[in-house]
Formats: C-alpha cells, sequence, structure tokens
C-alpha cells in the first residue's frame, strides 16, 4: 500500500523480463543468516537475517494440562508480535490479522511436519504435558517475514534444551537443563511462500515487491518433495498452470533454503 | 486410485455429500443464503453495500468486502467459546480473499459489504460451505459479480485420494493419515482459495487440483439452481 504507483509499476516491468531491482532472480533468495542463543533465558533461540528483514525467536517452555483431544502429547502454542520497532507500519495494541496469520501458518508447518514429536513431551498421560511457546518478534521489517520466522522457528526449537521439571512440587526449575533436548526429527521441514506478480512469479520478496504482489502460496514441506501446509493469501487468483509451476518452484525453494541453514541442523 | 476404497460412511472416492443451498434464508439481509454439504450447514447474510464506518477504514480506491465467519457454540461436540478465535479470524479473511477476484466493487468507493457466515451444525469442510453460501448470499444481494465461486474439500485418507472430507475421515489415522485440502474455484477453473493440512506430493496436488476442477463444477450447479429458484415468481 505504502509502496507509490510508479515504483510498483516499474517493479512489475522488470519482473516481465526476469529482473528484480536487487539483481536477484525470480526464483532467487537474499543472503540468509542465522544465530542461535540470542536469550540465555529462553529454552532455544534464534536470530534470521534474510537480506535487511530480521526476526527474533524463542521457545519457551512449560508444564500444563494436555488439550482432551490429545491426552498423550505436548502442546504447541505459536504467537507472533509485529513490533513498532520493526516498521513504522506496525502499531502497538492487540495482535491484528497478519500477526494472527504468521503465528498460525508457523504454527501449521511446524505441527503438520511432525517435526517436534510431541508424545515424547508427555509427563504423565492425562495429567501433565510440556507446552512448548514459540514467540516470533519481527525486529526489521523488509519483506518476506513468514519465511523468516519460520527458519527461526525450526533453528530455535532444534537448539532447545528441556529444563529440569521436579514432579513431586510440579515445578518447572527454569535455568537448570539436563541432557534433553527438543525431540526433533531429522527430517527439516522448510516454509516458504511464493507470489505472483502479474504473469511473474517470485520468492523472498523485498517490503516493496511485497506490496504490489497479487496473491502469494505459503507451502510448508521437506526437501524431499512432501508437501505438508499450503495457504494461499491475499486476493488475487490463480490459473492451475500458474499452481503447477508454483509447486515446481517451491521444492526447488526449499532446498535452496535448506542448504543455506543445513550447518544448524548439524 | 484403488477402486474398492471404502469410505467411512460408504461414499464413492469422488461423492459429494448430498447438498442443499437456498438463498433468502434472512429476510432482515439484502442478501442470503444457506448451504449444506450433508451435515455440515453454513448460513451466510450480506449487509451492504454501506458506509464504512468507522471512517479511517474507508478505502477511497475502491469498495471493502468484511466477512465473519463464526461458529454456533453448540455447532460442535465440545462447545465452542462464542466470540472470535484465532481460527475464525484467519477462515473469515481466507474467505475475503476467496472471494474478493469475483467481485465487481472497484466503484463502491468507501463503502463496505458485510458478509457474515455462521456455522450452524458442523461436520468438516465448513469453510467450504461458509464460502458457498456467501458467495450465493452476494449474488443474491445483486452485488455485480463476473463470476461465482464454488469452494469444496479435497482430502487424502492414507493414499486414497477423495473428494468432500467429513469429520470421520477428517480424524483418519491409518496409513499415512489424512491430508485436508479445501480449495475454491470459479466456475472458469481459476484458483482463488487453497490450504492444506497433511502429508502429500506435488504429482498427487496435480491430481488434487484436477479433482477440485470436477467437484467444484457439481457444487456451482447447485448454486445456479438455487439462484435460479429465487427468480421464480411463485403462483
Amino acid at each position: 500500500m505504502e509502496t507509490p504507483n510508479s515504483t510498483g509499476d516499474r517493479i512489475a516491468q522488470y519482473l516481465k523480463d526476469g529482473k528484480r531491482f536487487d539483481g536477484r532472480k525470480p526464483g532467487e533468495f537474499r543472503e540468509i543468516f542465522v544465530e542461535t542463543g540470542v536469550s540465555k533465558k529462553a529454552e532455544g533461540s534464534a536470530r534470521v537475517r534474510i537480506g535487511k528483514t530480521e526476526v527474533i525467536v524463542g521457545v519457551k517452555m512449560d508444564v500444563g494440562a494436555p488439550y482432551p483431544d490429545s491426552p498423550n502429547k505436548g502442546n504447541l502454542m505459536v504467537t507472533s508480535e509485529l513490533l513498532p520497532l520493526s516498521s513504522s507500519r506496525f502499531e502497538s495494541g492487540p495482535p491484528k490479522f497478519p500477526a494472527i496469520e504468521l503465528g498460525r501458518l508457523v504454527d501449521r508447518g511446524i505441527r503438520e511436519s511432525k517435526f517436534v514429536d510431541f508424545k515424547k513431551l508427555c509427563i504423565k498421560e492425562g495429567e501433565k504435558v510440556w507446552t512448548v511457546f514459540v514467540d516470533i518478534y519481527t525486529i526489521n521489517h523488509d519483506g518476506n517475514l513468514l519465511d523468516a520466522a519460520a527458519i527461526g522457528a525450526l533453528v530455535a526449537l532444534k537448539t532447545a534444551k528441556i529444563p529440569k521439571y521436579d514432579g513431586e512440587t510440579g515445578k518447572v526449575i527454569y535455568g537448570e537443563y539436563g541432557d534433553e533436548m527438543m525431540p526433533v526429527s531429522k527430517e527439516i521441514p522448510i516454509v516458504t511462500t511464493v507470489h505472483r506478480i502479474g504473469d511473474s512469479i517470485l520468492v523472498d520478496p523485498t517490503l516493496e515487491e511485497e506490496d504490489i504482489s497479487e496473491a502469494r502460496v505459503t507451502i510448508g514441506g521437506s526437501c524431499e518433495g512432501k508437501v505438508f501446509s499450503m495457504q494461499k493469501g491475499d486476493s488475487g487468483d490463480l490459473s492451475i498452470e500458474e499452481m503447477h509451476k508454483i509447486l515446481e518452484l517451491s521444492e526447488n525453494v526449499r532446498k535452496e533454503v535448506f542448504s543455506k541453514i543445513d550447518k544448524f541442523f548439524k | 486410485m484403488a477402486k474398492d476404497f471404502k469410505r467411512p460412511d460408504g461414499r464413492g472416492v469422488e461423492d459429494i455429500r448430498p447438498m442443499k443451498a437456498e438463498v433468502g434464508v434472512v429476510p432482515n439481509a439484502d442478501g442470503s443464503a444457506m448451504f449444506s454439504f450433508g451435515n455440515t450447514i453454513a448460513i451466510a447474510a450480506v449487509y451492504g453495500p454501506k458506509k464504512m464506518h468507522p471512517q479511517h477504514q474507508q478505502d477511497p480506491k475502491k469498495g471493502t468486502l468484511r466477512c465473519n465467519y463464526n461458529m454456533i457454540s453448540f455447532s460442535v461436540t465440545d462447545r465452542i467459546r462464542p466470540g472470535p478465535s484465532r481460527r475464525s479470524t484467519e477462515i473469515s479473511k481466507i474467505t475475503e480473499w476467496a472471494l474478493e477476484p469475483v467481485l465487481m466493487i472497484k466503484n463502491y468507493q468507501n463503502m463496505v459489504i458485510d458478509v457474515h457466515i455462521n456455522i450452524i451444525q458442523a461436520d468438516a469442510s465448513t469453510r467450504c460451505a461458509g464460502i458457498n453460501a456467501a458467495a450465493l448470499a452476494l449474488a443474491h444481494a445483486g452485488i455485480p459479480m463476473r463470476d461465482i465461486v464454488s469452494s469444496v474439500s479435497i482430502g487424502k485418507l492414507d493414499k486414497q485420494l477423495v473428494v468432500d472430507v467429513d469429520k470421520d475421515e477428517e480424524d483418519w489415522e491409518e496409513g499415512e493419515g489424512a491430508t485436508d485440502i479445501p480449495i475454491t474455484m470459479t466456475s472458469s477453473e481459476r484458483l482463488t482459495h487453497i490450504q492444506l493440512d497433511g502429508k502429500i506430493s506435488n504429482d498427487e496436488l496435480k491430481q488434487v487440483l484436477e479433482l477440485a476442477k470436477k467437484a467444484t463444477k457439481k457444487v456451482y450447479e447447485v448454486q445456479k439452481k438455487a439462484l435460479k429458484e429465487s427468480l421464480e415468481v411463485k403462483e
């Protein structure tokens, strides 16, 4: 909305020739930078930068009651805050739709891929299970917060240690850890978003590109070609051929992103 | 695809549950409709176009579509706490995005069209029933539209693709479990909405799109019939 029409028109014109302002190809990501251990108070945390976009993600854990429909599984809660600090577009106050959407898309990316083995987070069936809180905070918004947040959530979970729990008092001893790490799978699910601008299809938009995006599809999946979660966003439509292209591009991009963040999973 | 695959309720893999559609179910509204897939029943009412309040939400470039999806507290087995949730907020927005591509509301500057969708009885695929009812209600309200949208959920139960997922199928746990893929298309085969939860390959997804193409045509016929019937003069 806040990108002037003249800029938007030029972006679209460039894309017709397969070009972007920053010299990237339409299917190419910006540099991805990942750092772990952002907060010592968190069970696990990560900072992710994609170009100028930056988010921090932290994992906190607590013991609580399981949901009635999953008495032997731990709980997952993903929330996000679009901090006013990170962009003049964000205002303080109760979460609006974009913050809810960000949290839910990351939530489903983790949940549906079975990245965390929630059965191992059960302490006593039907009574006590671990709840895993994944909290996402934006630090600088230059487009594609979602993909950055999803990477951050993966790395934060992967590096998270489970705090000690005193079964007698029923209290979590925060700050004291045993050897127990978050039970995560070897297969790393990646969540990426593909955008359509005019007839062009691209990934990892900058803020300006994101502003003129007509439709987007967020796809979570493995590098082995499986898709676990998907959601189309924005009010543009897509032809079935475009959807085929998006599915194929997304599969390639998952591999590219994985190769860039692979070292954090070793 | 296995032909001998048994769905919990005995349907064929491409069978949609019995559909019902009716327009004009809320006399007060400017347009309204009911749409059901078997035991999943949605009603939708349209109010507007009317002036957008508060004023700062007005869009001087085009009209605004505002959808509100809500599940009635007793529509499901475990009572739902009344009021908006993160899930309902997301479905409301998804519904707006599914409908907007066919609405011609460029000339309704500073105005809003409110669409209220309520799920009276839920047996999975509620967002699809809601979108179908909303599309009918918008047409019934006389909002200019270049097409209508039709929505259906495609499921993958273990390795079998099925059309129109019900609650028993949504909770499928055998083999690869259940993958739920609600899809909305225009009658000219443009995709306006797709979501997915589960596990599936790209090749299977291409088959899903083909199934959705066929299934949304069937939904479209039911919607068209309901709209035509509403225009017939009753003796």
